[in-house]
This record gives structure tokens, sequence and C-alpha cells, in this order.
């Protein structure tokens, strides 16, 4: 059992979470996820650290409420336990395994869409702790659904924020946002996207076109997280490989997004009636 | 010579009601039927059944017992070898080991082994918890499945501390995210066969994945383990490498199974979703491409299994194939898929298969299957399941300095189960690649007695 320690509701939507496992906060890395099992009867939900404290022993998460599952662990109330946390899975952020040398010089930009801010944090976090250069544009809707906004702010050079309505920051999507900036003169050596995957597809698009590596977070459909049910499978550079074993991170002008958005999708109709049960 | 009393059958849910549940199967035999079978043993002064169980249950012994209707002094018998009886009474291929080399077989039908074994266990009282002697030497089992389960049986016995590591959030491995409900009940009898084993002593900690969560390395540096036992299985799952495996509707038998199994995707109050579609088409001829077509069949689809060769090369078990033919899952041989067909959505409509004949036989013994070239033909279908066998897990290999592995992924191991590296020793799948329960058991315990005499003499 896994006791959550804190419990806050950053949006109507999104549910930042603190839990008690000190084993897997002991281990994790910028860029890995986790899995949680709500209770008996739920689903094994993958989820990517959004922050671990290694002294306190608790990793940090943020869910969004889409659909049965995701319900089932907003619900939880500070105090009470997830019946299973397991991880850390998946592989580190490339930077984390590059020496010294090889970072240096080197200078990032994060572009995180919704729920994919909380995960950008570590990861920026991590390089900025290391004096690496590192900017941030975290894009959403609208003005209150922008999470981390003060987290990343002091976990980066520059903070760019972006709302399709224009309500604060930049009036526009993130890419949008990477071109203005790239048109001003930033230069950038490799770019992260981690987001819904329709936002990585065109940020890789945006990257392509501006010649900048980039890597993408992929959060695909598991069971297991450590190989072993292959749902997570993803073509990449023509060949195909498990998110949660060879990713969760792969570079993003070899993914097949159009693919990987159908393969999300797989289990839409058993979820829409799984949701009409339990969220009235 | 009297004339002998022919095998007990056993009784068995009808196969038109049973193809609509996931209750077990077979019932088992009662006392009077266990008795009956029990007598016809001929108690032989060198019982081969004995040398064909992997782990070498004192068989004539237990039958014996069954026969004086002394049921606990049976399970006794059995415990002595086996930690298992419930799940191997039901899930072990009797017909090639115990019951295969069984005397009366040569004339008639074998005693009825397998069937006593699992009356033994599902109606012995549960023994007392024993007051063990502890040593207080450290091993860590990783792994919960059948080799796990046999190795810290047998090590809590002799007095080590054992903790068994589980990568899933419940105990029993493939017991218990492979092999579905009615072949294996999960509550009834795989539960109590492993609190059977933690009222050994043996502790199970579920959600540690070893390679990520903690090392081998750090289990041994950072909390104390003298010995460490891999028994993790074949657990990553095999695809054809044809057009359109990607496509939605494409499951492994691992994603499928374990969703039912261990998610229990067939129970209304539980959230995992499942998609078996109102045609399915399951590839390979092993037990799980029958276990796979028999939860698919339960879940509405019209199934039918496809496979290369013919009915006899089938390598899953008779009984099964017999079970999933009576459930109504069609089976069509000498047929190998070529490729799988989308719709304009991206989901599976048809599967392209090619007919096959028989050619030479290749190093297997087997004759190989050859295509007929110009007999590419389609069938129907929503879903499709690959069940072509699953292959060991790197991530032990690439997180421990010092082990080795097989080109096929398998950890190298000597018979005893000591690996290339000291201390550390392995049985099972993760040596072997996918064979079974009880191959794995055996491993578990050749391993236990070697890490005894590794411990002893350290």
């Amino acid at each position: 059992m896994f006791k959550i320690l804190k419990r806050e509701m950053l949006t109507p939507n999104i549910c930042k979470m603190v839990v008690s496992a000190p084993r897997i906060a002991k281990a994790a890395r910028p860029g890995q996820f986790l899995i949680v099992l709500p209770g008996e009867e739920g689903e094994r939900i993958p989820l990517t650290i959004s922050d671990y404290d290694r002294k306190e022993g608790t990793v940090t998460i943020v869910t969004q409420l889409v659909g049965a599952s995701s319900a089932a662990i907003i619900a939880k109330e500070e105090g009470e336990f997830f019946r299973d946390v397991v991880g850390p899975l998946g592989n580190s952020s490339a930077f984390v395994n590059m020496d010294r040398e090889a970072l240096e010089g080197q200078r990032y930009i994060f572009i995180a869409g919704g729920l994919g801010t909380a995960p950008v944090y570590p990861q920026a976090k991590w390089l900025h702790d290391r004096g690496i250069a590192v900017d941030v544009i975290i894009g959403a809707r609208t003005k209150d659904l922008l999470i981390y906004t003060e987290e990343l702010g002091s976990a980066c050079d520059n903070l760019y924020l972006c709302t399709d309505d224009g309500s604060s920051g930049f009036h526009g999507v993130g890419t949008a946002c990477l071109e203005k900036l790239v048109s001003e003169g930033k230069e950038y050596t490799q770019a992260v996207a981690i987001g819904p995957m329709i936002m990585m597809k065109f940020a890789t698009l945006t990257c392509r076109k501006l010649r900048i590596p980039i890597d993408v977070s992929l959060n695909m459909l598991m069971v297991d997280g450590t190989g072993m049910c292959g749902a997570c499978r993803v073509t990449v550079a023509g060949k195909t490989r498990f998110a949660c074993v060879d990713g969760p991170e792969f570079n993003g002008y070899d993914v097949d997004f159009d693919e990987a958005m159908r393969r999300l999708g797989q289990y839409k109709a058993e979820e829409a009636a799984e949701k009409a049960k339990y969220i009235k | 010579m009297a004339e002998r009393i022919p095998r007990v059958p056993v009784r068995e849910q009808d196969p038109k009601v049973r193809a609509h549940n996931f209750d077990e199967v077979c019932y088992g035999y009662n006392l009077e039927e266990a008795t009956t079978e029990a007598s016809r043993c001929l108690h032989c002064k060198n019982p081969r059944c004995v040398g064909a169980c992997p782990v070498s249950i004192k068989i004539p012994e237990f039958i014996a017992k069954v026969k004086e209707g002394d049921i606990d002094g049976a399970a006794a018998v059995i415990a002595e070898d086996s930690s298992l009886p419930a799940v191997c009474g039901r899930v072990c291929p009797q017909e090639t080991q115990c019951e295969g080399s069984c005397i009366l077989g040569v004339k008639g039908e074998p005693v009825a082994i397998g069937k006593l074994e699992r009356f033994v266990a599902d109606h012995a009282s549960s023994p007392e918890r024993k007051e063990t002697f502890s040593n207080s030497r450290k091993v860590a089992v990783i792994g919960s499945g059948p080799a796990g389960l046999a190795c810290a049986s047998d090590l809590a016995k002799w007095g080590y501390d054992v903790t068994i590591f589980e990568a899933l959030h419940k105990a029993g491995g493939v017991l218990e995210y492979g092999i579905p409900e009615f072949r294996l009940p999960k509550e009834k009898v795989l539960k109590r066969e492993i609190d059977a084993v933690r009222k050994l002593g043996v502790k199970i900690e579920t959600d540690v994945i070893i390679g990520r969560t903690v090392t081998i390395d750090s289990l041994i540096d950072d909390e104390g383990f003298e010995a460490i036992f891999v028994g993790t299985g074949a657990g990553l799952p095999k695809f054809m490498g044809i057009p359109g495996e990607n496509l939605n509707g494409v499951f492994s038998a691992n994603e499928f199974l374990t969703r039912n199994n261990l998610m229990k995707a067939f129970r209304e109050d539980y959230m995992t979703p499942i998609h078996a579609g109102r045609k399915c088409c399951v590839i390979g001829g092993g037990n799980v491409a029958m276990d796979a077509a028999r939860t698919a069949l339960r879940l509405g689809a019209d199934t039918s299994i496809i496979y290369r060769r013919t009915e006899v090369e089938l390598p899953a078990r008779k009984e099964e194939v017999h079970h999933a033919k009576e459930e109504g899952i069609d089976f069509r041989m000498l047929t190998n898929p070529v490729e799988i067909i989308g719709d304009e959505n991206g989901w599976v409509k048809a599967l392209r298969c090619i007919r096959m004949e028989l050619g030479e036989p290749d190093e297997s013994g087997r004759r190989s299957p050859v295509p007929i070239p110009g007999s590419e033909f389609e069938i129907p279908t929503e879903t499709v399941i690959m069940a072509l066998g699953t292959a060991p897990n790197p991530l032990i290999v690439n997180t421990t300095d010092g082990l080795e592995a097989t080109r096929r992924g398998g950890l190298v191991a000597d018979e005893e189960g000591r690996t290339t590296r000291e201390g550390i020793f392995a049985g099972g799948d993760a040596v072997t690649g996918a064979a079974t329960v009880i191959l794995a058991m055996g491993a578990g315990r050749k391993a236990a007695k070697a890490i005894d005499e590794y411990l002893k003499n350290k």
C-alpha cells in the first residue's frame, strides 16, 4: 500500500499527488514513469514521474481526469492509499546518460503541452541544476489550465507561456512560439516535447523544419510496463518498438505518430462504456 | 488375471455451458472416485512414474494413502516434494510424464495420477504453520512463478530467511497472469497454495522490478542477501514480423490473457477493458494458444486456431485441444498467416494466410511445414491474437555485471542452476525459454539445493 501524503487540484481536472514510495524515489531518474493501481478492481495506469524526493522517499504524480481509471486515482484523498505503485519504468532521458563534455554547450528547449508539463519539470530541473542552458515553453488552451508555471520558472533560464485563446503569454500553440523564438535569433541544439500525441507530432514537424533534433515521450497504452504485453507497440524508424522498455522517449523524427494515435484509441469503445458506469 | 477396473472418468462442466463462463472446466474426483482410482495403482517396485516426475513426487506412496482414505497423509507425502500440488494436478502434462510412464498405460489406461494429486490438494486440510528453525541467512528469490515458489519453499523449510520479489501486483507469475480461471481458479486454488508458501515463512514483496526498482547488486550490497535465485520466467511476447501486426485488434496472447486473468477483464466489477471482437483468430498451437482461444470464445468471439503444421504436431496438451474442440473452437491446420489486413480506420479486417504441406523433418524431428505456392486466401476476422511463444526478459542480464545469457536470451546456468556469477542462481523459463510449470518447479528445487550447499560452504 502506498500512502498519498499530499493532494492538490492544479486545475478543475488536473490533480497533483505526492505519494510515499521509498524504493521508487531512490531509483527514479528524469524521463521515467511508474504505474499506479488505485484499487483491486482498477487498471494499471502508467504515469510519467513528475518529481521525486529521495530523502523523503516520495514521488509526485500528476493525473488528468479523462476516464474511469483516472477518476479512480483522483477520487483518492490525502491520507488514503493506492493499492500499488510500481516503478521506475522505462529508460531515463538521453541527457541523463550523456557525459559532462557532451552536455556542455547544449541548449535545450522543452515544449510542454497540458498534462505533459508536469514530467518536464524533473528534466528541466536536472539540466538547470547542472548549469546547462534550458528554456521551456508551456502551452494550454487557456490561462487557468497552465500548470507548473511556478516550479518551472525556477528550473529553467527562460519560461514561455502560451495559450490558444491568448489569455496569458503568447497567443497561439507552443510550436508557433518556438518558431517565433528561433526567428528572433534563439538557437537550440535539442528539443524535447511532452504532451498529447498530436502536439508531439506537430512539435516534431516544426523541429524538422527548424533543423532541431527532438525527443518525444510516448504515453502508450500498457498493462505491465516491463515488456510483457506489447500493448505499447509503436513503429520507430520502421521497426516495432515497445514504449515501456525501449522508450518512453524516442527520436521524434523516427516515430510513426499516426499509428501511435490510432493505437491509443484501441479500447475507446470499452473505455466509454466503463466511464458511463463510473462517472455519472 | 482378474478384470481390471477401468480408469475412473472425471466429471466436467458441459461444453455448451462452459463456453459461456469462466468457471472451472474439470470438477475433479470425489472421495469415492478417488479411492477407486487409487486402487488401480500396482505399486510397482521400481515406480517409473516417480522417475518421470520433474520433482520426483513419491507417487505410489501418496496413492496408497488415498486408497486408505488418509487424505492429509497423502498431502504430507506430496508436500515433501511439491509446494504446488493443486496447481500441478491441473496444469502438468501428466500424459508425457508420470502417467505417460505408468505401466498400466502399456495395455490400457494409466492411473489418473494428476487427478488424484488434485483431489488430495483440494481436499486435504491446510497444514498448521510450522515453527521452523531460522538460520537468519537471507536469500532473495526473483519472480513468484513456479520456479521461484518451489525454490523459496525448500529454502524456507531449511531455515533460510527468504524474500520473493514480484514485479506485478499479485504473486504467482504465469499461474496468475497466464493460465485462465477455467483451468486454474485463482482465489480457490492458486491463492491457497501461495498462502501455504507464505506459511512456511516466505515473504513476498510485490511491485518490485529487479533491474529497475532495485538491482541484484543493491540486494546483495545494501539489503544483505547472501544468495539470489532468478526465476523471472519468459515473459516477452514474440510477433511474426508480418505486415499489419500493429493494426488495432492485434494483440499478444500475453496482453490478452493478462487483461483477463490478472486484471479480471471478464468480471463486470473490474475496470479492465478487453477486446475479443465477434470473430477472433489465434495464431499458434501451444497451451497458450488454447488458453487465448478459449478465453476469446468465452468473451463471445467465434474463434479459430491457426497453426502451420497438423494436429499431430500441436504442442498443446491433448486434453486442452480436446476441451477446445468440445467448446467449439475451429481448428485451421496447415495454415500460416502472411499478412494482417486492416480497414480504413486501421482496425483488423482479415487475416491473409497461405496453405502449407509437411515437408522433410527439421532439426527438432518434426516435419517442417512448406507453403503451397499460390494458395493464399483470406479469413475475415476482427481480432488476431499472437501466441507464438515467449522469450526471457533481458532486464536482469542488462543490469547485472557478470551474468551471461545465451543468444536466445536465456540465462547461462548449469544443471544445478549456478549462473556465471557466484552467489546467483537461476532456473525455469528464465534459463530454458518457455517450458512447463513442473519443469520450472524442478529447476527451482535443484537450485535451492545448490544455494544451500553454496551458503553452507561460504
